[in-house]
């Protein structure tokens, strides 16, 4: 059994709901990166999704996308964030960590040595949020190839047929976008939600997490009740960007923790 | 016709596809079936043959640029007259043709990106003439060099969004529409200016321009008893290009030549030249392109003169007709591109754009070393009234 896998069905068991912080590596450095990991960790996460920098982030928000710069700028690269998962590996050998970002930096260093390389070091899934199913074939068969889990993205536009199409093709989890807009968007419909989870849940028997847009412990909680992990990225990174060296891991930890708590309710 | 791209899944052999984010997809598919659904719709071709004709002042007509032409000792330059359309570029005919689709699929809203502006101003126009509320995403770094356009779109009623991220230009007001339409996408329509982008968008952008290469097909038997020798446009993401080429493909007795923006020059690192260049294939901007970017993915900041070429991608049929070698790609530096745009004025009085005058400084180049009786027909892609600041100040004159 997976990481992810094991991880959802303790937490099945438990009767209790995912929490997936998002950061973006090498932000707000890179030698701050894997204590800040080890940090969500300690403060509750069950999944860790690690974003990797991108020149271009179309589908992110002015908080993420400043994120990614300030990773670029401190020499952030798609090898780099292999190196850290390695490194975190060295101490955490249970919680999966899920990679995130655009399929370009991929693409130049080419799928099959990436997901040999995710393999090594311990990475466990791989979300490219430019890279939907229809143009996923490659990656998905070096992926497999490897036991790393696609991470597909739906949407509130998602159509049935393509809900079922994702279903055949998802490992791991299924990520629900939940609002049409970018990452950190002040646009949440709680009850939007709500409606459409029946019919992801018709055909999609991973696990759901939902994410965009949950910008604080309530929210949280009330998302939680409706899926099966909550995402929270850029009220996280917004964290980090407000934090300096020396309370960064402190603060992200501290507010990490009120959103466990809050979903634990 | 044995040229048959893309294919049913937007596939020009390996560029192309539907690169976009999952709440895209939905939108990006809908746009697909309802451009193929009208496309070949009597009422939609009358009425896009209609703007085009009393709207835009189609067809353009073809100028023999004999003054230009005596001067170099050569090749005769034609010139397939873009400039002369209404808003003074070709972007007009691409931009009506989304505009009408916008309107039977009952989007009321549109937005677009843009570089030069001449985009923009198109859009905006469209926007105007259609009654449609209006967005354009321009980069900071454009605003500066083409502030007349931007009083222009402004003057149409348009909003024009400065865009302070990345590079502060085309690629980064693309990123900033894209953003817009995941946002407002039950509403909105994104025109895209290029023939690059998601599939259906180099398909049916092809379409729309290809009005350029059909008429051209037509004018130069009228003109000089058979086609020119070799066809040339300028290539950014490439819509004036493929518009002129596309009906060019299967006249095998015609070069077709691509000319990308090679800024301080292809060595120097600091150019738009994807194709010239030996850019590596990568994803940007919902397609799979020869794309400058460095050896860890990222995309690299480019530069030309003109800001409609300073993209670092390119539209995916050119990288397939590069790989098929029924295209050539060339590059041409910024101040071999002045130079031709200095000549077009003082020979035949004619202002080119920035972009054009790529074009035309490798019609310059390469017309001495062929025969008078060879002929080149140049896409005079847009007018040059939008870069008078940005040539002023290289000239040192202050306005």
């Amino acid at each position: 059994m997976s990481r992810i896998d094991t991880t959802f069905a303790q937490l099945k068991q438990q009767q209790r709901k995912a929490l997936i912080p998002f950061i973006t590596a090498g932000d707000p450095s890179q030698q701050l990166t894997v204590p800040l990991m080890h940090g969500l960790v300690a403060a509750g996460a069950d999944v860790l999704e690690l974003g990797v920098p991108f020149s271009d982030p179309m589908a992110d928000g002015p908080t993420i996308q400043r994120a990614s710069e300030r990773a670029l700028k401190n020499g952030m690269s798609l090898r780099g964030v292999l190196g850290m998962v390695a490194e975190f590996r060295k101490q955490d050998a249970a919680t999966p960590v899920v990679l995130m970002g655009y399929g370009n930096p991929i693409e130049a260093m080419g799928w099959e040595i990436f997901a040999q390389r995710c393999a090594e070091v311990g990475v466990d899934g791989v979300l490219t949020v430019d890279f939907p199913p229809e143009e996923s074939h490659e990656a998905f068969e070096h992926l497999q190839r490897h036991n790393i889990a696609p991470i597909f993205l739906l949407a509130p536009t998602t159509n049935e047929e393509r809900i079922e199409n994702v279903a055949k093709l998802a490992r791991g989890y299924v990520y629900y976008v939940s609002l049409k807009g970018v990452t950190g968007a002040g646009n949440l419909d709680l009850s939007a939600i709500e409606q459409k989870l029946p019919q992801l849940r018709k055909h999609i028997k991973l696990p759901i997490g939902v994410g965009f847009g949950i910008r604080d412990a309530e929210t949280a909680r009330a998302v939680s009740k409706l899926c099966d992990g909550v995402v929270v990225g850029s009220r996280i990174v917004q964290e980090i960007e407000n934090s300096n060296e020396n309370n960064v891991v402190a603060n992200v930890g501290k507010l990490v923790k009120e959103l466990r708590q809050a979903i634990d309710q | 016709m044995s040229y048959n791209y893309p294919d049913s899944s937007g596939h020009f052999e390996q560029f192309g596809g539907i690169y976009m984010a999952e709440t895209l997809i939905p939108a990006v598919e809908e746009l697909r079936q309802q451009y193929l659904r009208f496309r070949d719709d009597p009422e939609f071709k009358a009425e896009f043959a209609y703007e085009l004709k009393h709207y835009v002042g189609r067809p353009s007509p073809i100028y023999h640029a004999k003054r230009l032409s005596d001067s170099l000792g050569g090749a005769q330059i034609y010139l397939k007259r873009e400039d002369l359309n209404h808003t003074g570029a070709h972007k007009i005919n691409n931009a009506i043709g989304q505009a009408l689709l916008a309107k039977r699929m009952g989007k009321k809203r549109v937005i677009a990106e843009t570089g030069a502006g001449m985009h923009g101003v198109a859009t905006a126009t469209v926007a105007a003439r259609f009654g449609m509320e209006c967005i354009v995403y321009m980069g900071a770094e454009d605003i500066q060099r083409q502030a007349p356009n931007v009083f222009r779109m402004k003057l149409l009623g348009a909003t024009v969004v400065p865009v302070e991220s990345g590079s502060k230009t085309l690629k980064d007001a693309c990123n900033e529409a894209i953003r817009d339409w995941v946002t407002n996408v039950e509403n909105t329509f994104y025109i895209f200016g290029t023939a690059a982008g998601p599939h259906p968008y180099p398909m049916m952008v092809r379409d729309f321009q290809c009005v350029i290469g059909n008429e051209a097909r037509v004018q130069m038997p009228e003109m000089i008893g058979r086609q020119p020798d070799a066809v040339i446009a300028c290539v950014g993401g490439g819509s004036n290009a493929i518009g002129l080429f596309y009906p060019y493909i299967e006249e095998k007795n015609v070069q077709i030549i691509g000319v990308e923006a090679g800024g301080h020059g292809i060595a120097s690192g600091s150019h738009a030249a994807p194709l010239t260049g030996n850019a590596k294939v990568g994803v940007l901007h919902g397609n799979k392109v020869y794309l400058m970017q460095d050896e860890n993915g990222q995309i690299i900041e480019t530069h030309s003169i003109s800001a409609g070429l300073d993209y670092p991608g390119v539209g995916p049929e050119h990288c397939l007709l590069k790989d098929l070698g029924r295209a050539q790609y060339v590059a041409i530096n910024d101040d071999e591109a002045l130079a031709a745009f200095d000549s077009l004025c003082r020979f035949e009085g004619i202002i080119p754009a920035l972009e054009s005058s790529h074009a035309l400084a490798h019609a310059i180049k390469i017309a001495p070393g062929m025969g008078k009786d060879k002929v080149l027909l140049v896409n005079l892609s847009g007018r040059g009234d939008k870069d008078m600041n940005t040539v002023a100040r290289i000239k040192g004159i202050t306005l």
